[in-house]
């Protein structure tokens, strides 16, 4: 049955590659980009259940730290404070 | 299969359902503004919803309750720079100067900053008559 949600959300990480290699201005890659990584994180907590290894929960957490600090980092380079 | 097992699931497809619309709404909406604001809400919502429900979910399919400090620790740090990360962008897609969609009718953002330089205005209108006062003297 995980295989299932595995499945749907893969669907929903190239539904919004579409905007990533479309979107007209960088903002809207980049906000691609982030609804990417947070699908990614909700990925990774599903295979720790599907491998059924508690340890990669804190892979996925460490992850959703080294994205938020990458989307904040674009956002400043994009308003020129970088 | 056991209770837990079968809430889970159902918070796990919750979670999916949301974050396949927010594809969708990032594919359908018009401009960045917009796509933002659908993107983030329901990706949040949808996170909250699959990892939590995997935490719920192992109790009756691992057997073990080990996993729902760690599962709480992900979906709290995800609710709380979610938001965060979505504020800092939009700002600096504005500041940048992608233009709104045309059919947009209201942009608080230029009425906020435009209210703001006429207050300095009346400031500065206001300070005027004491320097000629001082020069006066």
């Amino acid at each position: 049955m995980i295989e299932v949600y595995l499945f749907l959300i893969a669907v929903a990480v190239i539904l919004s590659m579409y905007r990533f290699f479309r979107g007209p201005t960088t903002a809207d890659r980049i906000v691609a980009v982030d609804i990417m990584t947070t699908l990614t994180t909700g990925l990774m907590v599903l295979f720790a259940l599907y491998y059924r290894r508690a340890i990669f929960l804190d892979v996925a957490l460490v992850y959703a730290v080294l994205a938020f600090v990458g989307v904040i980092a674009f956002a400043r380079y994009m308003e020129g404070g970088l | 299969m056991s209770i837990a097992s079968i809430i889970g699931q159902a918070l796990v497809l919750f979670g999916t359902f949301f974050y396949v619309l927010s594809s969708l709404g990032l594919i359908r909406m018009p401009d960045v503004y917009n796509r933002m604001q659908t993107a983030t809400k329901s990706a949040t919502l949808g996170s909250l919803g699959v990892i939590i429900g995997v935490g719920i979910w192992a109790i009756g399919e691992v057997g073990s309750y080990s996993w729902i400090p760690k599962t709480l620790i992900v979906a709290v740090f995800l609710l709380l720079t979610n938001p965060i990360a979505a504020h800092a962008l939009i700002r600096a897609a504005y500041k940048s100067g992608v233009p709104l969609w045309e059919g947009s009718i209201v942009d608080r953002y230029k009425e906020a900053e435009s209210s703001l330089e006429r207050v300095e205005e009346i400031k500065e209108k206001l300070e005027e008559p004491s320097r000629g006062v001082e020069i006066n003297e």
